[in-house]
């Protein structure tokens, strides 16, 4: 027992089980992950992680035979019951392994692209909004001169990346869900998103999925790790690296497989 | 000294024999000679059109409409005029429900009912141009009891729909389905998604599509011949026979008149060029990058 | 949310010790988000798209219907002997569509014996043959010639060709190859020759194009792998491209046939529009689609409408036939599926 008294649960997930088609790609997960806190996802691949972490988000279901059973709970959002998808994905912003700026859209068309398209239309508070996203993701320095001049295409990579974040920022979310956001990245870049991981995770519930577990080691407070579509333990980070309870971690952790 | 390993080989395997060498050289020359036989027409028909063409295209033949046979002049500005009226209702029509159908076939249609959509474009694609008349005359001619430019422009727009929609999903499948997601990440619905990401990314494409969809409809001129059937004077209303540049060329080439003769070089002069432009545009924007930024 | 709910079994997550406080929804009360409909909306905007898919069925459905039903007259009048009887005379309320049909196979067949080694000569050439910085203009070239319309080549055939044919080419044909019989009589200019060739300029762009799209689908290791063998160029595009492109070509070649049959406008102006069926290529003929063309709107009684109808309905079911040929064989090469049933 090593939780905190008052670490507030960020998603509660209760029996998730997901499938495409007729394989089942998650067994029975059963997770609380804490709010405010990151929470790191990992194990091999095809393992899983990513399924989970679009569950979370309802984002599994687009995919074609894709299907959910369980629950999942953000904060009083009960994401499988009663909510349409689009609500809940609203709340839980999401960015993706590979960067993927709207390259039609400017800078500030990106980042107000998912109030615009919702129907927000306040141009103060929009501007507002942009200016808060872009200095939230440690971008606005850098490009505050070109906001509506250039496309987000035309960034350097890590940018992009930085610009999905403030772009996911903008709609603001409870819940930060990043499936492996550095691994198309050089380290540089890396370790800026690193850096704002750590600022972002005061006002938001991050769930991080990586394959490098020294950067699971660096950012997140809990760590799962998942094998075969199952939760095979989840604990402290410190704890899972260090001394973990099961085996099959150990023998992750230390290189055996995967 | 050792044999020389090349020397051996040569005796083993004989170099390319000189029939096999003249056989190739011909076949060479005869692709080529193809090509030039190809290049032939297309040059004559352009260095004509100029020619007999470019004399006629004067002031009057833009602005007046025809004169009665044995008075010189006039010219055929209401049959451009009435063409530009023909592609309009045509395009009212046909991009529209085009670019519909090109969404539906790329975004809901991955399946088999998607394919049977597929294969009847195709098959609407293939349906002669004189057959399209004849179904206009009978769905638009027939119902309102006389041709019309509104029946010109429906044979017109079934003629556009099956290409731009095959255009359309094709450029919309181009565009990186990372670009939906993050927009459902977004929490934006999916219709919304469609309109203001996946279309708007692949814009240009679709134009490109329509373009060359009004491209070949701009010359056709079997299903005008009982639908807009033609007309002497300008007409802007839709329930009217209308006069249209092929319809014109089409008349006054098969008439025994000389003066006739010469204002038809000049529309085609005329018609080849606005469809030139169209395309060779089209071309140019296209090979910038339909998908600009895409990546 | 009662603590006993959480079953997280042999897992120590962040339990909270004293009943769990789920964080509370406050970001969202800054910004006030329309919820846009969502389900609604998606459906009717899936109604609409699948409504525009669905016209192209139901305009396909359409001119089915009426070309049926608008040609039933003419059927029950003559039933099967209007495709065989050779006589068509609007004043006696006679029709036979035999002399359309035949003028309609015999230009096809001739613009395709002239057109296919052209074309397939073009698409070696741009393909395997000419230089790199070539291609783009060369593919762009045909493409143009494909863009000019009918009516156009009809103009430039009336008063170019038709001339040329008349004065140098049909004389020399009828000395050296008149007695085939294909090349005698009186040498008009106008007539089945002068159909044919337009024709075959006209379908020329499209086969090349085919042929170029199957071409560049067999593979490089097809063509390196003969070329390994000590091919020669030739031997190369023999074996390891044209062997595999066949059925694609043959594709093309039939998909140029589809286009040919239903051509109207260049065949009216040259064809010479006489129903008559003659053996030489000299004589004038017609063909069913400028019989619509000239006569349709001029059709007085409905016998003589129904009747041009049927040719139209005769029209539509063969290229329909021709064309979906033309598509299996095209699919078999550009997506490797069913090749084996269709070579």
């Amino acid at each position: 027992m090593n939780a905190e008294p008052n670490t507030e649960i960020g998603v509660q997930v209760e029996n998730l089980n997901a499938w495409f088609g007729k394989t089942q790609a998650l067994q029975d997960i059963s997770m609380n992950v804490a709010a405010k806190h990151a929470t790191a996802i990992i194990g091999p691949s095809g393992c899983g992680k990513s399924t989970f972490v679009r569950c979370l988000n309802r984002m599994h279901e687009t995919v074609r035979d894709a299907r959910v059973t369980g629950r999942v709970r953000i904060g009083e959002l009960d994401v499988y019951n009663g909510t349409p998808a689009v609500y809940v994905r609203r709340h839980v912003g999401m960015v993706f392994q590979k960067a993927n700026p709207f390259p039609t859209m400017s800078i500030y068309d990106n980042v107000a692209a998912g109030l615009r398209l919702n129907g927000f239309s306040d141009r103060h508070k929009l501007d507002e909004i942009v200016e808060n996203s872009l200095k939230m993701a440690v971008l606005w320095d850098e490009i505050k001169g070109d906001l509506r001049k250039k496309s987000g295409a035309s960034l350097s990579g890590g940018q992009q990346q930085r610009l999905c974040i403030a772009r996911a920022l903008a709609v603001e979310p409870q819940v930060l869900l990043m499936d492996e956001p550095c691994s198309a990245l050089d380290p540089i870049s890396s370790g800026k998103i690193e850096d704002l991981i750590f600022q972002l995770k005061e006002h938001y519930t991050i769930v991080i999925v990586t394959h490098n577990m020294q950067q699971a080691a660096r950012v997140a407070e809990y760590t799962g790790f998942f094998l075969l579509g199952r939760l095979i333990e989840f604990d402290k980070t410190e704890k899972i690296f260090t001394k973990p309870s099961e085996k099959r971690t150990e023998d992750y952790i230390t290189g055996r497989f995967g | 000294m050792p044999e020389d390993p090349i020397a051996t080989s040569k005796k083993t395997v004989p170099r390319v024999n000189l029939r096999r060498r003249v056989v190739n050289g011909a076949v060479t020359c005869a692709a080529a000679g193809s090509v030039i036989l190809v290049l032939i027409p297309l040059v004559a028909v352009f260095g004509y059109l100029v020619y007999r063409g470019i004399g006629s295209v004067n002031w009057a033949f833009l602005t007046q409409t025809p004169k009665p046979v044995g008075e010189a002049g006039g010219g055929m500005a209401n049959a451009i005029a009435g063409s530009a009226f023909i592609l309009l209702i045509a395009s009212v029509i046909g991009v529209p429900f085009g670019i519909g159908a090109g969404i539906y076939l790329a975004e809901y249609g991955r399946n088999r009912f998607g394919d049977v959509i597929r294969f009847t474009a195709d098959v609407l694609n293939g349906v002669p141009s004189i057959v399209i008349g004849i179904v206009a005359y009978g769905i638009v001619v027939l119902a309102q009891g006389h041709f019309s430019a509104l029946a010109g422009g429906v044979a017109l727009s079934l003629m556009m729909i099956p290409t731009i929609s095959r255009t359309t999903e094709e450029m919309l499948l181009l565009v990186p389905n990372s670009l939906r997601e993050a927009s459902y990440g977004l929490g934006i619905s999916r219709w919304r998604t469609t309109l203001s990401i996946t279309l708007r990314t692949a814009t240009s494409g679709v134009i490109t599509g329509v373009m060359l969809a009004f491209a070949r409809v701009a010359g056709e001129t079997a299903p005008l011949l009982f639908t807009a059937f033609g007309n002497q004077y300008w007409n802007f209303s839709m329930e009217q026979p209308t006069a249209a540049l092929p319809l014109q060329i089409f008349t006054y080439a098969i008439s025994p008149f000389d003066e006739w003769h010469r204002q038809a070089w000049a529309g085609a002069l005329v018609l080849i060029v606005l469809i030139v432009v169209s395309v060779s545009a089209v071309r140019i924007a296209a090979s910038r990058g339909m998908l600009k930024g895409a990546n | 949310m009662a603590n006993g709910a959480l079953r997280v079994p042999g897992l120590t997550g962040p339990k909270p010790v004293a009943g769990p406080q789920l964080a509370r929804d406050t970001s969202l009360s800054a910004i006030r988000l329309k919820d846009a409909g969502g389900r609604l909306a998606d459906n009717v905007f899936h109604g609409l798209v699948l409504s525009c898919a669905l016209a192209i069925l139901a305009v396909v459905g359409l001119v089915l219907y009426e070309l049926i039903s608008k040609s039933q007259l003419s059927w029950h009048a003559f039933g099967f002997k209007f495709f065989l009887g050779q006589n068509w005379d609007p004043v006696q309320d006679q029709f036979g569509a035999l002399p359309f049909i035949y003028g309609t196979i015999v230009s096809s067949l001739l613009a395709l014996i002239l057109a296919v080694p052209l074309a397939i000569g073009v698409a070696v050439f741009t393909t395997e043959m000419s230089p790199r910085w070539l291609r783009g203009p060369l593919a762009f070239t045909t493409e143009l010639l494909a863009a000019i319309p009918s009516v156009i080549y009809g103009l430039w055939a009336i008063f170019v060709l038709v001339p040329l044919l008349r004065q140098y080419v049909q004389p020399w044909l009828a000395r050296y190859l008149g007695w085939t019989g294909l090349f005698e009589g009186p040498p008009y200019g106008i007539g089945m020759l002068a159909a044919g060739i337009i024709l075959a300029i006209m379908i020329v762009p499209i086969v090349s194009s085919i042929t170029r799209e199957v071409m560049t689908a067999v593979s490089q290791q097809q063509r390196e792998s003969v070329l390994a063998l000590g091919a020669t160029r030739w031997e190369m595009i023999r074996m390891g491209v044209l062997r595999n492109a066949r059925a694609g070509i043959m594709g093309g070649v039939i998909l140029g046939l589809g286009r040919a049959l239903g051509e109207t406008m260049a065949l009216t102006m040259v064809i010479g529009n006489r129903p008559e069926i003659a053996r030489s290529l000299f004589a004038p003929g017609y063909t069913m689609a400028s019989v619509i063309a000239n006569e349709f709107s001029e059709a007085t009684g409905n016998l003589y409408l129904s009747a041009l109808i049927e040719v139209g309905l005769a029209l539509f079911l063969v290229t329909m036939v021709v064309n979906i040929l033309a598509q299996l064989l095209v699919w078999s090469v550009t997506r490797g599926a069913p090749a084996r049933t269709h070579a």
